[in-house]
Formats: C-alpha cells, structure tokens, sequence
C-alpha cells in the first residue's frame, strides 16, 4: 500500500487543478449563495465535470464507470475542495453511488449506477435525525405492507436533498432506537407521495435538506440490501462518505494554509512584513506539520478502500484515523487563518472566511471528531 | 522483471543466511541492558551479541548501503530494503547502536577524503570504535554557530582549547568528532570546522551530568591544549557548518524515530511492559471493556490517532526520499512532532497509572513503574537536544514555509 500518488493519480490531480482553478472559483459558490440558486450548484460546470468522467470514478466499469478507484475520486475531491465546489459529487457520487454500489443488488446496480455516471441520476443520503451523527439512532420506520413497506419519520442534514431524483433512506425494520440490528436501507422516490422535503440554508451554503416521510409507500424492489441487516455494508458506506469527506477537507485546508502564508508575506505592520514575528511563524510552522499528517492519513485511507487486502475493520480504523484527524485540523487551520488575517478575514467580501464556514460543515458531518475518537477507541478496545 | 527476479534470489539467500546466523537470543525484545555500542572497550552483556555483531559486521550488513569498498554491505536501497524485512521477519535485533552509523558515517562518506573513509569507516561498520558528538558548548545550545572551543594549526596538528557539554556517553567513547572555531575574525558560520580526534588524546577530559532522571548519559567534555591531526579536518577548513548542519538532519531523522512506536533508542521510549498507553489506563484503573474517565479516554484515542498519522508520515517520507534524495526539510517536521508525541506519551503513561508512576525508588513500585518515572523525565530533553523543539519550528518557518527571517534566528 503505497502513500505517494502513482503517475495516473497525480495527472488527474494536476488536469482537476487546472480544471478548478479555471473554471470554479470561490466567486462561483458567492455567486449561488448572493442569487439564492434554486439548485444550490453550478448546472453548466457539473456537466463539465460529467464530461471528464468524475462521477463514474470510482464506479466499476461493468455497471458504466471507470474503475479508477476512490484515489481517483480522493484527489478530484482534494482539488474541489481547494476551491469549495458545490456540486452532486459529494451526496450523488461518493455517497448516493456508493450505497447502491455496495448494498443493491446486480440488477439496482445495472439499472441506477450508469445513470449516475452519465448525470441523469441524482441521489441524496438520508441518515441523521438528531444534531449530532449516530448511525444507529434511527426511529424512522419501515413497515412491511403487502409486497412493499411504509416509512414514516424525519430526516435532518440531507446533503443535495432538495435536488435528488431519489433518496437513501435509513430506517428501521426491526429493533430498538441504537440497535445495529434491524436496519434496512430504501431506494426512495423524491417525488413519491407522502415525501416532503424542505431545503435547509446552511451557513456553507452548500445544499442541505430536511426530510420527512409520512405513510411513503414503496416496493420491495426499492430495498437496497437484505432486510434488517444492512448496518455493516452501511458502515462502509459510511466509511468511503467519511474518507472522501476528509479528501475534501485536505484540499479545503491546504488552500486556506496557503493564502494564509500568502498574507503574512504581504502584510506589513509595525514596518516590517508580519510574517517575519515568531508567534506567527511557529503556528504557521505547527500547522504545516498538522496538515502534513492530514496528507498521510487521507492517503493511507484511500489506498486502503482500493486494497483488495483490507477488510472492514481496517477500513474503519483509517477512516476515523482520517476524519478525526481532519476535523480537528480543519477547524485549526481555519480558526487560525482568520485570527491571522485580522480584521479583513472577519469580512464577506473577503473569501477566507468561507473556507471557515465550510470546514465546520464538513468536521461535522458523518462524525466530528469527537466521534470518530470515541469510535477509534471502541474498535481497538478501549 | 531482471531486477525483481534478483532480489527475490537475494530474500531467499538473506532469509537462509539469517536462519543460520541470528543466534536464538537475538531474535528476542531487544532489552537495554544488552544494547551493543562497540568501541575499544566493548561490553556484551549476553556473549551471543558479540557473535551476532561479528557475523553481521562481516558482512557488512550493520550498514547495508555504504560501500563495499570501506566495509559496508554495497547493497542497493531495494535490497537493503529486503534485508530490514527479512531482520524484522524473524525480529533480528539490530547488531549495533551507534553514533558513527547513524549520525558521522553519512557525512563522512559525503564529505570526507579517501584517506579519512579508509582510516575510519570500517572501524566504524566493525563497531571497533565507538564515537561521540561535540557540538554544544556551555554558552552555545540553540545559538550553536556561536561556538568558542578553539582550534589553531601548530605543523601538522590542531591545538584544541575549550569545552563541550551534553556530550552523550563521553566517558564512554573512543573518538569525538567536534565543531571547533578556526576563524574568528569572520560570520560566525564561516569560521567553524568539522574535525575527528581521539578521546585519549592528552588534555582531553570528560565529567558527567547527572540528570533529572537521575541517569547520566551526558558529559561535559574539556579541551586543555589537546592535539588533533589537521588531516582529519573534513570537507575544508571553515566549512565545518555546513557539515554540521547536514550531520543534524541525519541525526534529527533518528532522533524522529522515537515517535514511532516500538522504536527502540537511547533517548526514551524503551519500556517493555508499558508500550500500551490504553493497557495500562485500564490496568491500573481497574477497568475491563474500555477506559472509565471518559477524558482520558479521549485524550488517549487523540494520541494513538496522531501516532497513527505520524507513523504514515513517517512512511510516506521514506516513500518520496526513495523517490528524490536523502533527509529533507521535513527531517525538522518529524523530529519536533516525534519529540512531541514522545512526550505526551510519557504524560499520559503518567496519568494512566497513578500514584504508581511517581516513586522514585525503594518498595512498593516494580520496576517497570520506576522505568516509567524515570524515562517521563527523560523524555522531557527529547524536545531540547539535537535543536529544541522552537528551533525546529524556526527552521520549518523560514525553510520549508519560506517566511521573512527578520530576527535571523536560524543559521544560514
């Protein structure tokens, strides 16, 4: 398991670079958030991006896509990231795609995934309920009714929910609240009767949804996965959601450390630049090591979702490794870069605060961490 | 798919060489007692270290890519490679811990003449001469350019006049290699070089310091009219900083071992029942599935992470120097964060077992606990030799970050 990029991984990193910084600068997210865009993302630089082929990434090539692996998806992630693209390659992508991918059945996969690949299809990961997430926490229901089920319940922190043909939804079959046992995954209909959805206006403005079910019916080919037993394909579902997230995050923080540096060369106070003042240089230079870290642990869990060699529980331990890693450091090196930005980085006009605002979003979801800690203590033990 | 066959050839001689040759006891923990130093008067605790030392010696496998011709190994980096998987296959101690393979041998064999490779290398891959450092001076710790201990051409000789301190196991080495001012009318940096002598040269003595812990690793070393032949002044009459300076980096990436887990050093970090931070939590708090205090537990869970993320860090560096070329910048990144990670580890040991952690000796604690309060001690220097931890992030600021050096606190 190599922790440098290979040659395919880096040219796709530098063509997503270029692409990025070309065509989906920060002013493109300012510019969704100002006009209030009713789809909350750029519809035109999406299908540039259908185009170079990021949504079949990591989706194998039997069912459209690519088979370039989640280090494909990872450094496409990293480099949005740089610059807080809002698009479907997080909740359709790494997340919608996924769960079909590892849950459905071979026909689920023929039908949905291509679709996916080829933009038709936009998916949406309904999970939490309370503030905080815990997988397990799911009072919304599935009940059986003749061929199909009935679902009832709410969902909150619904990545993309507003504009998702079709949702994932977690509910109960079984069980009591926190049971792993008896939870079952449905493919949902946006429009199905008796589902409401209601677009949350989050302080990233990225898109979020709230959720609610009341009476939804749906088939019995709408289920993903055996009834009642989805919590360890979930999990790693959850998992690849956790480490593309913290791909997304190592770009985000890399390009927020880098303007930062930019500044404190520009800077000059007292007459002289104030990068040259140690109590600067040394949180610059502590920062560097952390995110020198946050590099290594995105790496090793990405490499570690393409090793056919690593089974669940490996791929649960790098992925907490990497999201507690990442949102302790996320939220560092953005606290840090508008504390050294003084009074300009408490401006709007200015874009460093936006790279704030994102990582609190991004540490929060699918587990801060805080969460992932107490997981990574609980898998090894203690 | 030559080259992959060959070193497939090469595992399977190395494997059946090891098989014969690794003596039972070597292939057990490495305990401090038997760490093997070499030198004149070498000490072999267990007798089965000298044969092991010998035999790998031999071969020139305690240094596996220097040069065949001075008595290394002549491996490639690949087949040394080989070699330290197949050593950990069978969980080989290393034969020999030195100062002159880890941090003088590299910069010999870059910057050193013919003649000094051949007086010194072998004895150094044989273990026959054991080397000490002497770069700080009482007034020169993190300001180390600023250096005094002097030394002026006399025929064919230096005559050296000063002192050193915090020279480890002074009192117990063979041959010093030191930073000595040969120029004192020019910048501080440009007036210093790198020069070997012998221990047992007359006017040479040495007085160790006990420290904190207790334990005395370190020496103050005196100069008093003491002789140093001018041929082994390496790489050129004031440019001994740029040697040092390299010399650093070698000894920085060691040094950053000590944040990896299970690495063994003379530095810390060497405890047998201890290695588990969580284990012991739970041992001494008396707890079964999983630690009590939740705050502690974080704080655990947060370090294991961060070591973790080190660890790949560490990996991935090695990975990219294969890559390009030796230590690097980020040899002060792994050093300050290995450093810092030792010491938390101590901490946290610290607050895992209690009141245990805080004998000093005498009944009522065992061994291992007194080994905890005295390493915690020890750990705290982790941070201060070799460059403190603000030095280090002096040099990552200017360096790496490449931000104004307006207070010119780190060398050129």
């Amino acid at each position: 398991m190599s922790l440098v990029l290979s040659e395919d991984q880096q040219l796709l990193k530098d063509s997503a670079k270029a692409f990025v910084d070309q065509n989906a600068p920060v002013s493109v997210l300012r510019g969704l958030r100002d006009s209030k865009d009713a789809q909350g993302y750029d519809q035109n630089l999406w299908r540039q991006m259908l185009e170079l082929g990021w949504a079949g990434m990591a989706i194998p090539e039997a069912y459209g896509g690519f088979e370039f692996g989640y280090g494909g998806l990872g450094v496409v992630l990293e480099e949005s990231g740089r610059t807080l693209v809002s698009s479907p390659l997080i909740a359709t992508v790494l997340l919608g795609a996924s769960a079909i991918n590892e849950l459905g059945s071979d026909a689920q996969k023929s039908e949905f995934l291509p679709q996916v690949v080829s933009g038709e299809l936009l998916l949406a990961l309904a999970i939490d309920e309370k503030p905080h997430h815990r997988p397990c926490r799911i009072e919304t229901s599935a009940v059986k009714s003749g061929e199909g089920y009935v679902l009832n319940g709410c969902k909150t922190f619904v990545l993309d929910g507003h504009i998702a043909n079709k949702l994932v939804v977690v509910a109960r079959t079984a069980g009591a609240i926190d049971d792993r046992a008896g939870l079952s995954v449905f493919l949902v209909d946006a429009a199905a009767e008796g589902v409401s959805i209601n677009r949350s206006w989050m302080v990233d403005s990225r898109n979020s949804a709230m959720l609610s079910l009341n009476n939804v019916k749906v088939g019995a080919d709408a289920l993903l996965g055996a009834e009642g037993d989805a919590y360890t394909s979930l999990t790693r579902v959850l998992d690849i959601g956790r480490i593309g997230i913290a791909a997304e995050m190592l770009g985000s923080m890399q390009q927020a450390f880098e303007i930062t540096l930019d500044y404190l060369k520009q800077r000059e106070q007292f007459g002289v630049l104030i990068g040259s003042f140690q109590g600067l240089q040394h949180r610059a230079a502590e920062m560097y090591s952390e995110i020198e870290l946050c590099k290594s642990a995105v790496r090793a869990a990405l490499a570690a979702l393409d090793d056919a060699d690593k089974n669940d529980a490996d791929i649960a331990e790098f992925a907490s490794i990497a999201k507690a890693k990442l949102s302790e450091v996320a939220t560092l090196v953005s606290n840090e870069a508008v504390q050294m930005h003084g009074g300009i980085g408490m401006t709007d006009e200015y874009d460093i605060g936006f790279y704030m605002k994102r990582a609190r979003v991004a540490a929060a979801f699918l587990g801060d961490a805080l969460f992932h800690r107490e997981r990574y203590a609980s898998l090894n033990g203690f | 798919m030559q080259a992959i066959a060959h070193l497939e050839d090469f595992r399977q001689e190395t494997r059946a060489w090891l098989e014969a040759n690794c003596p039972a006891s070597m292939r057990t923990p490495m305990v401090d007692a038997e760490v093997v130093w070499g030198g004149r008067n070498p000490t072999f605790v267990n007798p089965e270290s000298k044969l092991w030392l010998e035999r790998m010696a031999e071969k020139g496998w305690t240094t596996p890519t220097w040069p065949a011709e001075y008595g290394g190994g002549g491996l490639s980096k690949d087949e040394s490679m080989v070699l330290a998987q197949e050593m950990s296959r069978i969980n080989a101690r290393p034969p020999l811990n030195s100062f002159g393979i880890s941090m003088l041998g590299p910069v010999l064999l870059e910057s050193g003449t013919h003649e000094q490779k051949s007086e010194h290398i072998p004895k150094i891959v044989r273990g026959e001469i054991r080397w000490c450092q002497g770069y700080s001076e009482p007034g020169s710790g993190s300001d180390l350019a600023s250096l005094n201990t002097k030394a002026v051409l006399d025929g064919d000789d230096y005559v050296i006049n000063g002192s050193k301190v915090w020279t480890s196991y002074a009192d117990k080495a063979d041959w010093i290699f030191c930073l000595v001012r040969t120029d004192s009318d020019v910048p501080k940096h440009a007036g210093i070089s790198f020069i070997l002598f012998d221990m047992d040269t007359p006017g040479v003595t040495t007085k160790p310091i006990q420290l904190i812990s207790g334990m005395s690793p370190f020496c103050e070393t005196f100069f008093d009219d003491a002789r140093a032949k001018a041929a082994n002044l390496v790489g050129g009459l004031n440019n001994g900083w740029a040697i040092a300076k390299r010399l650093l980096q070698h000894e920085r990436t060691m040094i950053s071992g000590f944040g990896l887990a299970g690495s063994q050093g003379d530095r810390g970090g060497t405890t047998s029942t201890m290695d588990s931070v969580e284990r012991a939590a739970m041992h001494y708090r008396g707890d079964t599935d999983k630690i009590s205090d939740p705050g502690l537990r974080d704080e655990i869970a947060k370090f294991k992470i961060d070591s973790a993320a080190f660890a790949l860090t560490s990996q991935r560096s090695t990975e990219e120097s294969k890559q390009g070329q030796g230590p690097n910048a980020t040899s002060s990144m792994l050093k300050n964060y290995g450093c810092e990670l030792n010491k938390r580890r101590y901490e946290l040991l610290l607050s895992s077992l209690g009141s245990q952690a805080l004998g000093w000796e005498g009944e009522g604690f065992a061994s291992d606990e007194i080994a905890v309060t005295r390493e915690w001690l020890r750990s705290k220097a982790n941070s201060i030799e070799g460059g403190t931890s603000e030095v280090q992030l002096n040099v990552i600021a200017k360096r790496v970050l490449g931000l104004p050096d307006m207070l010119s606190l780190v060398q050129k």
